[in-house]
């Protein structure tokens, strides 16, 4: 069962209570089949710019989601008005809307014993993320800034340090007999320094460390020192010509085409054919190095669950590890009970949810296998090619696979860096993309839940000067 | 409290007064609360929001949902500090609580608010209110599935079309202890179509939309439900026999209206007051500077009736207006908002925007748009020899430091010799933010504002914009494609 039941804290069992009580009242106000969602989350952070705070904010809210059927319509409200009166305007919404909406043979929640949690602590809470006194907490962003600020004299200005910390508490009821809930934290400390060179260009950049628990987090000095070497390393930057060249994506930005295979292998736009990847199931989709996993199981080698585990989905069925890619073959598509379903299959377990709305699809920790070449080697083998550092823009079509964004970083000439590049687009289409990649590294860190080593890939086009 | 008589302000102040029992005397206490241990500035932000939206798939009403949220946040302005706080329990003592921990920024002796507040003259721009909870919702539901049915219609190679409606109502009320109040009711709607086309193995998307700060009469002409599922199929049906998007620099025509967007991610973020105030914009120092053709005048404006960027107030309660960004070319001024305009010594020009109670406000963008040239879209279109015309973007990114933006095509076409030929796919456009206007070299004459669609977001906050523009002719630019 998740962690609720092993820390019965009392604000927890109100939350499970006010949740299954609210399912209990839609029942009774005529739904044939009701969901509810409780959040409650409490934030604290702060910015701290040239040495002083500029912004410090610390709240909390929460928000309740309510899902109704009746028999095969659905519907759905959210209130952030958790009073008698606001729970009663959300059921009385909610069964209104209900019956505008028409029957679609697939709605519905997922099947009784399809339903449960995973057993033992995925260790997703830890209570220390606010432990420190806020003065400590201010000291932990003016730190990391000055860690960059010191780098190196051509480091001017900043957009600050800063430290965030969060917890926030999920629960889910339904009337087939699910409840469960679950807590979370989260803590990280940043910073975004401004370097600027002879000729006056300016380039910013940043880093982060973030963690679920306080003790789990690197240095502010180590985040700020890595903050400026990133940023230092822009200046000077320019354009190159137009051409093919091998591309290498560092692992910051390698994670956002990971990102997008998993959008493209999603149920929803599989089974309306608005995927490059639809009815690929099976087929050879990439070259047979690459391997791709949603783990929504996953611990992190410091003991903390991962950032993209829990103990269930967003529809109540318990978390698992699903291969998505596997030797390059398409072997899964991420589903939902809805997109299963539609397609004629079982759900993958990746129901997201929000307050409001129908269940969408997320991913867990989504990551690409790594390889056996460390990135040096990978870059060493680049006769000629562009290392990105950054991306720039939205030109990702999943419908036809078609990908175009702005990119920056660095030159490649003989397996060396010799300049910084910006202001170029980098081209292809991810069904061609995913058979050329020529090479995965062995860096894979998991900063955040969609995690990628270094990869090159060959055969895209660079646009420039 | 002075105000004017019969202002429609009343209505808004007295939904939050009635709804939840705020009195001038409990706005008076939060303010003293939140300067109780010194600060230049405090102010409370209260706003309720209700939203509904509905969806058809597959010729299906599917979804129907509806949301609500109040809430109230507390600022305190101490030098270039800023403490904030937030509640979304209105309650006395969550209200002086939040005002009490936003309070905790400043150090010093308290100070007291300024006794009485003097209620912003607001403009009418939108009409309120639209519903909430008693909206009719078969009008609505009409709209889309008349846009399904078009969509549907416009070719049997349209295999999927989704359409949905959204509508916001959005209250809030402002006072602040330099006696500034303010009240709105501001209304968001918006009807967007999707459509999937397949022929053999090709599949593409397209998709389309309109809507404002108006009632359902709004969705007539190009707003209409037909016009935008027509356009939804047209730009997908179009991708079927689109050719890959070349790459390089070259000639690029933009079409009127939406392709604004390009106005908004090479200078309009760069000129926001907060990233100049602390010097990491690309655009710092170059007020009274040339950054555009002399043929580029470039302004926003909050004050548009029914558009979906206007605000009747911005969001700390000051009034919105038209700002001249650049006139002729040259840069004449920065968006600001109260904090930005009193460390600079700037006007305050209304630009203080938050997405919600729980985020701090800054300077932002409202409608922004450039004014007429004199040159015909045809003769533009005939100059080039060889180009990109670009009518429909995706959505686009700068990054304010280095003034590289990027706005991506979805519906182009490529220009031999003068004339439109063979329609390109997706590409992402790249420029230089202080630089790129300096090409335009011929500015139609046929201002068009886009259909109300827009979304911008910074620093994690999201607010609804508008942009527009003529016909361009941009003598240089890189498109991104593929080159094949």
């Amino acid at each position: 069962m998740p962690e609720a039941t092993t820390q019965p804290g009392s604000a927890v069992l109100n939350l499970e209570s006010l949740a299954a009580d609210v399912v209990a009242r839609a029942m009774k106000a005529g739904a044939s089949d009701a969901e509810a969602v409780v959040r409650e989350g409490d934030e604290f952070s702060v910015n701290v710019r040239m040495g002083q705070v500029e912004t410090l904010k610390e709240s909390g809210s929460r928000g309740l989601g309510l899902r109704v059927f009746l028999g095969k319509r659905s519907a759905s409200a959210s209130t952030s008005d958790l009073t008698e009166d606001g729970i009663r305007q959300l059921i009385d919404g909610a069964m209104a809307l209900v019956k505008v909406t028409e029957e679609d043979p697939f709605t519905g929640l997922p099947e009784t014993d399809e339903f449960g949690a995973v057993e033992g602590d995925l260790h997703l809470y830890f209570d220390d993320v606010f432990s420190l006194p806020a003065a400590e907490r201010i000291e932990w962003a003016r730190r990391a800034e000055a860690a960059a600020l010191a780098v190196d004299p051509r480091i001017t200005n900043s957009d600050g340090g800063s430290f965030d910390a969060a917890t926030g508490r999920k629960v889910l009821a339904n009337s087939r007999g699910f409840v469960g809930g679950y807590r979370t934290s989260y803590v990280g400390v940043s910073a975004a320094p401004l370097a600027k060179d002879a000729n006056g260009q300016m380039q910013r950049d940043g880093w982060w460390s973030s963690a679920r628990c306080f003790a789990h987090l690197e240095s502010p000095e180590a985040v700020g020192a890595e903050a400026a070497r990133r940023t230092l390393r822009r200046l000077g930057a320019r354009r190159v010509s137009t051409q093919r060249v091998p591309i290498v994506f560092a692992p910051e930005v390698a994670r956002s085409l990971i990102g997008s295979i998993f959008e493209a292998a999603s149920g929803d736009a599989i089974w309306r054919h608005a995927s490059f990847l639809a009815g690929k199931l099976g087929a050879q989709i990439a070259t047979p190095s690459l391997t791709i996993i949603d783990d929504n199981l996953m611990l992190l080698p410091s003991g903390a669950g991962g950032f993209g585990t829990s103990p269930f989905d967003g529809e109540g069925l318990p978390s698992r590890r699903t291969v998505v890619v596997e030797n390059g073959v398409l072997r899964n598509y991420l589903l939902n009970t809805y997109t299963a379903r539609k397609l004629g299959m079982q759900s993958t377990h990746n129901a997201s949810r929000g307050l409001a709305g129908t269940p969408g699809i997320g991913c867990g920790n989504l990551y690409l296998e790594p390889g056996k070449l460390s990135p040096d080697e990978i870059i060493a083998a680049v006769p000629a090619g562009l290392y990105v550092t950054s991306l720039m823009g939205f030109g990702v079509n999943v419908v036809t696979g078609d990908y175009s964004r702005g990119a920056t970083g660095l030159w490649i000439e003989n397996g060396q860096f010799t300049h910084a590049v910006e202001e170029i687009t980098i081209a292809g289409n991810l069904a061609e993309m995913l058979q050329n990649v020529t090479a995965i590294g062995n860096d894979l860190v998991f900063r955040s839940a969609v995690a990628s080593p270094t990869i090159r890939i060959d055969g895209m086009t660079i646009a420039g000067a | 409290m002075t105000h004017p008589a019969a202002s429609p302000a009343q209505s808004h102040k007295r939904y939050f007064f009635e709804k939840f029992g705020i009195t001038e005397r409990l706005l008076e206490r939060c303010l003293g609360e939140a300067l109780s241990a010194g600060g230049d500035y405090a102010d409370l932000y209260f706003e309720s929001v209700t939203a509904t939206s509905l969806g058809v798939d597959e010729q299906i009403v599917k979804s129907a949902s509806q949301g609500t949220s109040a809430g109230c946040g507390v600022r305190v302005i101490s030098g270039e500090r800023t403490g904030y706080a937030y509640t979304d329990n209105l309650s006395p003592e969550r209200l002086l609580h939040a005002a009490r921990t936003a309070a905790l920024i400043a150090s010093g002796p308290a100070k007291q608010p300024v006794q009485g507040f003097i209620e912003t003259p607001a403009a009418n721009l939108y009409p309120v209110p639209l519903g909430g909870f008693d909206l009719d919702l078969a009008a609505r539901l009409e709209l889309i599935l008349r846009a399904d049915r078009a969509a549907r219609a416009f070719d049997p190679r349209i295999v999927q079309v989704r359409a949905g409606y959204s509508e916001d109502l959005r209250r809030i009320l402002i006072a602040a202890s330099d006696g500034a109040f303010a009240s709105d009711t501001q209304p968001l709607c918006r009807l967007n179509v999707y459509a999937i086309a397949q022929d053999g193995a090709t599949t593409t998307r397209g998709a389309a939309g309109g809507g404002g700060r108006a009632g359902l009469e709004q969705f007539t002409g190009s707003k209409s439900p037909e016009h935008l599922a027509h356009e939804a199929a047209r730009g997908a049906i179009l991708q079927l026999g689109a050719v890959p998007a070349p790459a390089g620099e070259m000639q690029v025509v933009l079409g009127p209206g939406w392709p604004g967007i390009l106005l908004h991610e090479a200078v309009g973020h760069g000129l926001e007051a907060d990233f100049n105030r602390k010097g990491t914009s690309a655009f710092v120092g170059l007020i009274g500077q040339s950054v555009a053709s002399s043929k580029v005048t470039v302004v926003d404006n909050g004050t548009m009736a029914g558009r979906r960027g206007s605000l009747n107030v911005d969001d700390e309660g000051s009034a919105t207006q038209e700002t001249v960004l650049i006139e002729n070319g040259i840069l004449r001024g920065y968006l600001t908002d109260k904090l930005s305009a009193r460390l600079t010594g700037a006007a305050n020009t209304g630009s203080g925007r938050r997405e919600s109670y729980q985020c701090i406000p800054m300077p932002r963008m409202t409608n922004t748009y450039m004014l007429n040239g004199d040159d015909s879209p045809e003769d533009i279109l005939r100059s080039v020899k060889r180009g990109l015309y670009a009518v429909n973007f995706g959505g686009g990114q700068v990054d304010i430091t280095n003034g590289k933006f990027v706005f991506s095509a979805s519906e182009a076409y490529l220009i031999e010799d003068g004339k439109i030929t063979a329609p390109v796919r997706d590409a992402t456009l790249i420029g230089n933010g202080p630089e790129a206007l300096k090409y335009v070299s011929m500015v139609g004459n046929d201002l068009r504002l886009d259909e109300g669609i827009g979304t911008c977001g910074k620093d994690g906050q999201s607010v609804p914009v508008g942009v527009g523009m003529p016909t361009i002719k941009l003598d240089k630019m890189t498109v991104g494609g593929t080159g094949r």
